[in-house]
């Protein structure tokens, strides 16, 4: 409760950090051509669109499908969840969508914009926190932005506003080994929205926490995404997460992914601890549930195999002459 | 600390004169194996009267030097081998033969090429430095944690941030090992490029005490000089890592 109390401490003592319910658009970050109008225009359009989209890899030599057809659209500040078994092409949907991987076939737009490399209108968190282990809780949090060429000063300021705001100010200055995983993840979180991102791409964010403490990060992610407003699209493997979070939740099938259904989450807004007990909330899991492929036998051993999966960027790379183990090439 | 650190490190050397002065006095090695103090001695009568200063700098600048340009280059090049399959595939073979080659019959030749002076040294140096730090550069960049390296393509970093902010940091564990390794190997580098020609430095010292002076206690003195700079320039390096990577690893 006092974490809640501090949050909405923060939103008015922070000035800078918000106005009107929504990030200060920072030309350092923003295009700056883009004004407000041009803001309000695109918030027409969905805020993620996918048409068709499809990828493959090659594994083991042969091509996979991986991504199969795949349409859906997330609302401007709306809450998409995907949920889909492992191997479904969650976080490949998550690096199609930020323009880390191209489609084979099929189209991304965000804001009525196609995606292109690395788009800078998506704040990323992935799986694990990915935090830079030389840098301090802040120093982590300022990183987008001394990319970006923002001045120190400036950095301070908006990375101790975002510390503030995923209720991390005590830890400013300690190293990532120093934090608990679930800092460590809050850490990340703050991260991601340091350029103010349009959009917040979340890959299994909380996965790795016990189900006490995911519960909390979920609501808390839910204060977040009222105090910022971005549009957020989460892959999660938990009917329940999707369900408290999202207003619609795309099921996945098993490889290839395709789109097996989309259900609306009809539950009002603030969602509390209780909504996960309304007949709305069962209602909307039972659908989804019947929506995954396989017996129950099989969703509850997945649900249950809930346990974070190896990311493809974690294997080993290609040997080399003086490296015979491998490492990126 | 009086326990943990300085008991420890002063036991192990009593241990060490004690072994030797009783080899010294059983082996009956005569003078050449001069007891511990006599050679105590003389290490502290060569340093106040001035015969072992000219030497040591001469020799602590050919270590500098050599050092930093054989470990500037080896980072370099490790990089560049790391990153790149087609200088992995050109140079690699070329940096593995350069490290088999004994430096003791390329030192004559280098001094014959690049004269007596500071030159042949410092190449010398550099080379027996370069092999260890080129080896923890590339392994170290190898292995650098690709979810990080996706990070910073998300961030759309530049390649200079990506090596200055991604890069670099992760792999300077892995560096600043190759360099303890690699500052030691500088010290014998210094006294072989030494050996095979020069007028000041300890190589000259230890061949002048042992060959026209037949001042042995000298010569063991200068060898305890020469050890003095390894073991305090490995300490420097740990310094700098425990400053740089201390913190967080
Ligand atoms: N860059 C890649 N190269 C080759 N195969 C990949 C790559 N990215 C993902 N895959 C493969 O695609 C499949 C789906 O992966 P992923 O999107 O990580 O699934 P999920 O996140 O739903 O578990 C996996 O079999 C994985 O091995
Ligand atoms: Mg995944």
């Amino acid at each position: 409760m006092a974490k809640v109390d501090a949050l909405a401490g923060s939103r008015r003592s922070k000035s800078g950090w918000e106005k009107g319910g929504r990030p200060v658009q920072r030309e350092s970050v923003r295009a700056p051509d883009q004004t407000w109008e041009d803001e309000l225009t695109l918030q027409d359009k969905p805020a993620i669109s996918l048409e068709h989209v499809s990828r493959r890899f090659v594994i083991d030599g042969r091509q996979v499908t991986v991504l199969d057809d795949v349409s859906f659209e997330v609302p401007a500040h709306g809450i998409t969840a995907v949920l889909g078994p492992n191997g479904s092409g969650k976080s490949t949907l998550l690096r199609l969508v930020a323009g880390l991987l191209t489609p084979d076939s099929g189209t991304i737009e965000i804001g009525g914009e196609r995606v292109a490399d690395a788009d800078q209108r998506v704040g990323l968190v992935f799986q694990e926190p990915r935090l830079l282990p030389w840098r301090t809780a802040i120093d982590n949090v300022a990183f987008p932005l001394e990319l970006a060429g923002v001045s120190r000063a400036e950095r301070r300021e908006r990375a101790t506003a975002l510390l503030d705001l995923v209720g991390l100010s005590a830890f400013a200055r300690a190293y990532p080994q120093q934090l608990s995983g679930g800092m460590r993840q809050r850490a990340a979180i703050a991260r991601a929205l340091a350029r103010d991102p349009q959009i917040l791409l979340l890959d299994e964010p909380f996965s790795a926490l016990d189900a006490l403490t995911r519960e909390r990060f979920n609501a808390e992610l839910l204060e977040i995404w009222q105090r910022t407003g971005t549009t957020i699209l989460i892959v999660t493997h938990s009917i329940a997460e999707a369900c408290f979070l999202a207003d619609e939740v795309v099921v996945l099938t098993a490889r290839p992914g395709r789109v097996a259904a989309r259900v609306p989450v009809p539950l009002g807004r603030p969602r509390r601890d209780d909504t996960l007990d309304s007949a709305a909330f069962s209602r909307a899991a039972a659908t989804i549930r019947a929506h995954l492929s396989g017996s129950p036998a099989d969703i509850a051993a997945q649900e249950a195999a809930a346990a974070p999966v190896s990311d493809v960027l974690e294997r080993a790379g290609a040997p080399a002459w003086f490296d015979p183990f491998g490492g990126p090439g | 600390m009086w326990r943990t650190t300085v008991l420890p490190v002063l036991a192990a050397a009593v241990v060490f004169v004690v072994t030797w002065k009783v080899i010294a006095v059983v082996g009956n090695f005569g003078v050449f194996l001069p007891a511990p103090e006599v050679v105590g001695g003389r290490f502290l009568g060569a340093w106040l009267d001035g015969t072992m200063w000219p030497h040591a700098s001469a020799t602590l600048v050919e270590i500098g030097l050599g050092f930093f340009v054989g470990a500037g280059l080896a980072v370099g090049i490790g990089y560049l081998v790391a990153r790149s399959r087609l200088a992995e595939r050109l140079l690699s073979p070329y940096i593995v033969a350069a490290q088999a080659t004994p430096v003791l019959v390329l030192a004559p030749l280098l001094v014959l090429w690049l004269g007596p002076g500071l030159a042949p040294k410092v190449v010398i140096c550099a080379l027996i430095v370069f092999f260890p730090v080129a080896v923890a550069t590339m392994v170290g960049i190898r292995s650098v944690d690709r979810r990080l390296l996706e990070l910073g393509r998300s961030l759309r970093a530049s390649p200079r941030q990506v090596l200055v902010h991604l890069e670099l940091p992760a792999a300077l564990p892995q560096i600043l090992g190759g360099m303890r390794v690699g500052v030691t190997l500088a010290v014998i580098g210094a006294i072989v490029g030494e050996w095979a020609g020069a007028d000041r430095g300890l190589g000259v010292l230890i061949n002048i005490a042992r060959g026209s002076l037949f001042d042995f206690p000298l010569m063991f003195a200068t060898l305890l000089t020469i050890a003095l700079i390894a073991v305090v320039l490995y300490l420097v390096v740990l310094l700098v890592e425990r400053a740089l990577v201390g913190a967080w690893r």
